[in-house]
């Protein structure tokens, strides 16, 4: 069975404002797609809500993953059912290590039927697995036991994640911002991972707005964002288009939601503003 | 059930109940009623045998108690001192049967994994737990090497000088409303006095030789370090400690003397009912550690603040106090460091959780007196907290009279992020595992510290401690 998340007129609001205005998308396991788009269009916002935040409420649309609702899930429900999220900004987890943590997440991922309490994967096959992708993606041992993202450089968080990937092997993985922070050759080990998991058993959505990570892993398809909605898609050749051109054609395309976006973008520096005040 | 404990019953367990112990034959001694005055603690000295200086001691501590009022600071106190007993003679084992515990106390050992044979000693049914045939050999090699290890009452009667010699001069029954009480009613504890130059390599347990004595309301350890040596003594353990009665008043005392180390470690677990008001303080000579190990869950009030004088130059005063506070809990904990000689150095970090309503405090002194110069001092103390219900406060005093000095102060409190939450669920784990994880991350700090065993054992009390807790 080839699987399928299936996003359909989602509508998307925080504190009232909409975010996302009606996005649809379907991802088939085994191809990749690209998400593009200028700062604020609602990209990471999407990320997110696929995998559950509690911050946003979705106020219209569904989201399936073969058939079945994903916004009844709790997040961990949805990381069991197969969907990963490589976050932008990773969190810190103080005094937990690295070990610990994905032997508990690997642990109930592969058993989704898990109850808490129940045994953890065997220690001895954790730690070979673990030592292996750790040798993959060039990470130090020593990561094992540091804290979660407790004081790792930007680069090191977003290799973390990408083990966390290699260890889930969800159905599907949403890759936000995963490039940024990388250097050339950590994005060539990033990519390798990908293809060692199998691109064909994963459906990859890849935020970006560099072109490093699909250099690599070359989209089948490329979405525009823009104001919270989707508002061109293509082949690999509109990512390379937005590339070399930026987002000027599509803003003059889609008047409306470029003035979307821009309200958007002003709300959140608002925001931004009023936080660290 | 509290008026079981006047008459002696038939305990089918006597025969087991050892050779250690000096008061078997004396049945008169479970008659010791319920109250505080002259004649109580006369007699809980009569009953004990002990010398004429320690019962004058024991008066005059009972005038300085009814002399003091209560302390007007920590947490609300609501204490009958006349409805409480304060000796109960160790070896009926509080004439308690397996069957009066309550099932919740048993779900617990079960949850925590206590062993069968300590299940019975720790919820008041057995006095005394098995451990001779462990300890029988230890105490031997720790006797070669001339260390003393033994119960408190037991070190008065067999090293009586010694005893003397040292006993209240840290904590004298002046300190405190509750320091005069112990030294009143005092009962068990642990004496250790370790040699010059002696290196106790593996940590000391109260478990060793635990008797409900040792375990008791107002026991009253003291502890001698001599020159160069060093031990480290754990006390306490994860099981909730049941108790009928609802005050627990302990004190101990450290001497470290000049290039010594010690490390004393607790963990308590205490019933919801217990006001557990303890006095616990070291004094540290040239060049000596003290470090307290600190951790307190449970109890309906709990104040205790470690301290370590540094009296000496170079001398060094470390405390880590942990508190867990639950519904119907308050924790006022702390530490208290006082810097008296020149070159000393000092370091305070306490982490406390408040959950389901629970209160918890530091409430912390660091003192540098004239001409401690070149001293340092640095204090963290981090809350978590789990719900909108739950609360922390910090009380953190410092006098500084000297300027020579470098004093650091960071508080933080955090709550458990939403943000945390959700990363960890993205991974696959339930709220209620993601977090457990990360109140057992934020106490890591101080479980690495623990002897193995009891780390484990924390990890899991933390798990049981956060059942429920997130809905």
């Amino acid at each position: 069975m080839t699987h399928v998340l299936k996003i359909e007129n989602l509508h998307v609001a925080v504190d009232g404002k909409e975010i996302l205005r009606g996005v649809d998308l379907e991802i088939k396991q085994g191809e990749t797609h690209a998400l593009m788009g200028p700062n604020g269009s609602g990209k990471s916002t999407l990320g997110l809500v696929i995998a559950g935040h509690p911050g946003y409420e979705v106020t219209e649309g569904r989201i399936l993953l073969d058939g079945q609702d994903v916004l009844e899930m709790s997040p961990d429900e949805r990381a069991r059912a197969g969907i990963f999220l490589a976050f932008q900004r990773p969190m810190t987890i103080p005094g937990v290590r690295m070990a610990d943590f994905l032997r508990h997440a690997a642990t109930n991922v592969r058993n989704p039927d898990r109850k808490e309490g129940e045994e953890l994967m065997p220690m001895r096959e954790f730690r070979r697995e673990l030592r292996e992708k750790m040798e993959q993606l060039k990470i130090d041992p020593e990561f094992a036991r540091r804290y979660v993202n407790d004081g790792f450089s930007g680069g090191e968080m977003k290799r973390a994640e990408i083990l966390q990937l290699a260890m889930l092997q969800p159905k599907f993985a949403i890759l936000d911002e995963t490039d940024s922070g990388l250097d050339a050759d950590a994005v060539r080990l990033a990519s390798k991972s990908i293809a060692e998991i199998g691109r064909d058993k994963m459906g990859l959505l890849i935020i970006t707005h560099h072109d490093k990570l699909l250099e690599h892993n070359p989209p089948d398809f490329t979405h525009v964002m823009l104001g919270g909605r989707i508002v061109e898609s293509g082949g690999p050749e509109l990512a390379k288009e937005l590339h070399q051109y930026g987002y000027e054609r599509i803003r003059a395309a889609h008047p409306d939601a470029d003035r979307a976006n821009q309200q958007m973008l002003e709300r959140e520096k608002e925001k931004e503003v009023a936080s660290a005040g | 059930m509290a008026t079981d404990l006047q008459t002696p019953k038939a305990n089918t367990e006597i025969g087991e109940i050892n050779k250690y112990d000096f008061h078997t034959e004396s049945k008169a001694v479970f008659k010791a009623r319920r109250g505080l005055d002259r004649d109580v603690v006369a007699q809980i000295s009569e009953m004990k045998g002990e010398p004429d200086w320690m019962r004058d001691f024991r008066l005059r501590s009972l005038e300085i108690f009814n002399a003091k009022p209560m302390p007007k600071w920590g947490g609300d106190i609501d204490i009958d001192f006349q409805d409480i007993y304060y000796y109960l003679k160790p070896t009926e084992g509080h004439g308690r049967t397996w069957d009066e515990v309550p099932q919740e106390i048993k779900d617990t050992f079960e949850k925590l994994g206590i062993p069968e044979a300590e299940r019975k000693f720790l919820a008041g049914v057995k006095a005394q737990f098995e451990s001779e045939v462990v300890y029988g050999s230890l105490k031997e090699d720790l006797a070669k090497q001339g260390v003393i290890f033994l119960d408190t009452d037991s070190a008065l009667r067999e090293h009586p000088d010694l005893f003397r010699e040292h006993f209240a001069t840290v904590i004298p029954p002046t300190d405190n409303k509750f320091a005069a009480l112990n030294s009143a009613v005092w009962s068990g504890g642990s004496f250790i006095y370790v040699p010059p130059g002696v290196h106790i390599e593996f940590p000391l347990q109260a478990y060793f030789r635990i008797n409900a004595e040792n375990m008791g309301q107002f026991e009253r350890t003291l502890i001698i370090v001599d020159e160069g040596a060093s031990v480290h003594y754990v006390e306490g353990c994860t099981a909730p400690m049941y108790s009928t009665e609802s005050l627990h008043s302990a004190v101990v005392e450290i001497i470290c003397r000049r290039g010594s180390r010690c490390r004393y470690t607790t963990i308590q677990n205490w019933a919801n009912n217990i006001y557990n008001l303890v006095t616990k303080r070291a004094v540290a000579y040239a060049d000596a550690t003290m470090e307290w190990v600190d951790g307190n869950l449970g109890s309906k009030l709990t104040m205790k603040y470690p301290a370590v004088y540094m009296v000496e130059p170079g001398a060094r005063g470390e405390i880590l106090s942990i508190a867990f506070a639950s519904q119907g809990q308050h924790q006022d904990a702390g530490a208290k460091l006082v810097h008296a000689a020149p070159h000393t150095t000092g370091q305070i970090t306490s982490k406390s959780i408040s959950k389901n309503g629970g209160r918890s405090s530091y409430r912390g002194l660091v003192r540098v007196e004239h001409g401690a110069k070149n001293s340092k001092c640095n204090v963290v103390c981090d809350a978590l907290i789990l719900d909108p219900q739950s609360r922390s406060d910090t009380y953190p005093y410092i006098e500084i009279m000297d300027k020579d000095v470098s004093i650091g102060h960071e508080a933080s409190v955090s709550r458990i992020g939403e943000e945390q939450l959700f990363y960890l669920m993205s991974r696959g784990l339930t709220e209620h595992e993601a977090s457990t994880m990360i109140v057992n991350g934020f106490i890591e700090p101080l479980v690495k510290e623990l002897p193995m065993e009891y780390a484990v054992e924390m990890n899991r009390l933390i798990q049981l401690q956060m059942e429920g807790s997130v809905g």
